[in-house]
């Protein structure tokens, strides 16, 4: 993870808020976005993040709050002008135009000689890896290839920012992978603030500094991977990134910062208040990511603290088995995941375990 | 259904009653008869040279390509702009006012062609040329309109959101590639309406007072038996004409097509 804190700002919202007639679609925006920063909007269909994402770009206008780029309001500016470029679901490759037409499109007011503009769309589409593509009618190229079309289309300008709105759900998983990996690599090489939306948690955790879930027109918490993952500030957002464990719990006491908690199935555990985030209302749960918890063979011992239970389903992944098992006699169930090493058995249902966790990969939702 | 003896003379039937007539216009406009009947007299290009003789007939060619050209560009026009307005925007009564330009699409155009000549008269616009164009880009524009909302609904959005990002004005980002991509659409829009004010005879007889039209010409003609070979004649190069414009059309909208990578899914031809 790179230190995102000592960055310049680029972008700002100030409580933005956007209305589509009585559909309140944003509800109070507010964050930074530092410059340089690989960012990602995260969260379900319908959450408000491709809106975000198109006030920056000056498609949408807000209804009250401020949006920010570089120090400036966008108030009342046009995206014609704003230091923004996007790269679009469709990728909206001009049909009419050759592959060159598309990346040097940005380029017809520039006052550069030709020469030197088709020396810049040359250069543009070495950089995205379709070197000599130029001629190519653009409605002749595949998915990966109109992609990397439309991001040397927007980076050709050396915007301040670049927009990436589900550029990656058109392709097949492979494809998707590879691509990932290719963005990560052209943000670090051109060094430009890219903010990217998506629905898959899993590419926003792979790609990016620092995260946004927005959930109903909200961000419910903008934070690194790292913290997303391991310290969720809501059960919501616990359950949207990666698989967690929810057990009911009761909170016993809290004093200075430890609460103690009594989880069923896991017994009493003392947590640390850094691990329970603001309350919110709900019943108390405990939630466990499935790698915190670890099966037990025959002479193993557990460093902290470790509970029976059953086996009752397994899924068999190749390089990973899924366990879900019932805790301590309770009809509390788990999954846990298991690295399958040499020497170490796929265990069968109805197989009687111990399961070993650490109280400090707990976190409390309340 | 491929031994339905039924359904294949149907067809045959029906293609012969549909083009067996127009095939008569060029067998007889060149027979070397006043009567048109059979049996076949022999071949001249007699009626041809008439056709050409009569400066009536010219004069009538003229003002109906005149009037066809200004409704196919006037229609046209205002097709475009209220396809965009009904694909693009939200507006209050947009259902009500769209209603209102498709409507002379089924409403008699014996109606709006004495409506027409009424209002006019009443308040004293003589009848000229000009009132035949508005009379007739009143009847083209619902199917310009109908045409070209189709082009525009096919045209994705972001397509237009991209330019204006790539720093193009609302305007250029029109000129460069919303109109380029629905040029077919336009082409067609154009044809259809050219083709429609051409052949149209109840609102050019009734607003033309008497100008000299085409479809009014040789409905008056039809009155005289010597004059009928030569409007066999006219409708021979008339036939031959439309034969051309449509191939025209047909190559400009594959062309279109293939230059954007579409899917070719039917045509006129």
């Amino acid at each position: 993870m790179t230190a995102s804190d000592d960055r310049p700002t680029m972008i700002e919202f100030k409580d933005v808020h956007k209305y589509y007639g009585d559909y309140h679609a944003l509800r109070g925006i507010n964050g930074t976005i530092k410059a340089g920063e690989f960012f990602s909007l995260l969260g379900p269909s319908g959450c408000g993040k491709t809106t975000l994402l198109r006030t920056i770009a000056g498609f949408e206008d807000i209804s009250s709050g401020v949006v920010m780029i570089d120090g400036k309001s966008m108030a009342g500016v046009p995206a014609n002008v704003r230091p923004t470029n996007m790269v679009f679901q469709s990728y909206a490759i001009f049909p009419h135009m050759s592959v060159a037409e598309n990346v040097g499109f940005g380029l017809r007011k520039d006052p550069r000689s030709a020469s030197e503009k088709a020396k810049a769309v040359a250069e543009a589409l070495e950089m995205v890896g379709l070197k000599g593509y130029g001629a190519r009618a653009a409605h002749a190229l595949s998915g990966g290839q109109r992609q990397r079309v439309a991001l040397a289309r927007a980076l050709i300008l050396k915007p301040k920012v670049l927009l990436l709105d589900e550029p990656l759900s058109a392709l097949d998983k492979k494809m998707r992978e590879h691509m990932q990996v290719e963005l990560i690599k052209l943000q670090r090489q051109v060094g430009i603030t890219f903010i990217l939306v998506t629905h898959d948690q899993e590419e926003a955790l792979v790609m990016s500094d620092r995260i946004a879930v927005m959930f109903e027109g909200e961000i419910a918490q903008l934070a690194d991977p790292e913290t997303l993952y391991r310290r969720p500030a809501t059960k919501k957002v616990a359950d949207f990134i990666g698989t967690m464990n929810f057990i009911p719990a009761t909170i016993l006491s809290e004093a200075g910062d430890k609460v103690e908690i009594e989880a069923k199935g896991l017994g009493r555990v003392a947590i640390d208040i850094a691990q329970a985030p603001a309350a919110s209302g709900e019943s108390p749960v405990v939630g466990l990511r499935p790698e915190t918890l670890t099966l037990l063979y025959d002479d193993q011992k557990a460093s902290e603290r470790e509970t029976d239970g059953v086996i009752d389903e397994v899924i068999y992944f190749g390089d990973m088995t899924y366990y879900d098992v019932y805790l301590g006699g309770t009809d509390v169930e788990v999954r846990l995941s298991m690295r399958n090493v040499p020497g170490r058995p796929v265990l069968d249902v109805g197989t009687k375990v111990r399961v070993a966790w650490s109280p400090s990969a707990l976190v409390l939702f309340r | 259904m491929k031994n339905a003896p039924f359904l294949r003379s149907y067809t045959l039937f029906y293609l012969l009653f549909l083009y067996g007539p127009i095939l008569l216009l060029p067998i007889f406009a060149f027979n070397d008869s006043r009567v048109v009947a059979f049996p076949l007299q022999g071949f001249t290009t007699q009626w041809f040279a008439e056709m050409a003789a009569d400066q009536n007939l010219r004069n009538a060619a003229k003002n109906s390509l005149i009037i066809a050209l200004s409704v196919a560009s006037i229609s046209t026009i205002l097709g475009i702009f209220a396809a965009r307005a009904s694909v693009r925007y939200r507006f209050p009564g947009k259902g009500p006012i769209l209603g209102m330009v498709m409507l002379p699409l089924v409403l008699p155009e014996m109606i709006v062609a004495m409506a027409l000549l009424v209002v006019l008269l009443s308040i004293g616009i003589p009848l000229s040329l000009f009132t035949v164009i508005l009379g007739q880009v009143l009847i083209c524009t619902p199917f310009a309109v109908a045409i070209l909302t189709s082009a525009f609904q096919s045209l994705d959005r972001s397509l237009e959101e991209a330019a204006l990002d790539l720093g193009e004005t609302p305007l250029s980002t029109f000129r460069l590639i919303v109109l380029p991509l629905v040029m077919p659409g336009i082409m067609a829009s154009f044809l259809i309406c050219f083709t429609i004010s051409f052949d149209e005879f109840i609102i050019a007889n009734f607003l033309g007072s008497g100008q000299p039209i085409l479809s009014v010409y040789i409905f008056g003609q039809f009155r005289f038996p010597a004059k009928v070979p030569s409007m066999l004649a006219l409708g021979t190069v008339l036939v031959l004409f439309s034969i051309i414009l449509l191939g025209f059309a047909e190559y400009m909208r594959r062309r279109g097509i293939a230059k954007a990578g579409g899917k070719d899914s039917g045509g006129f031809l």
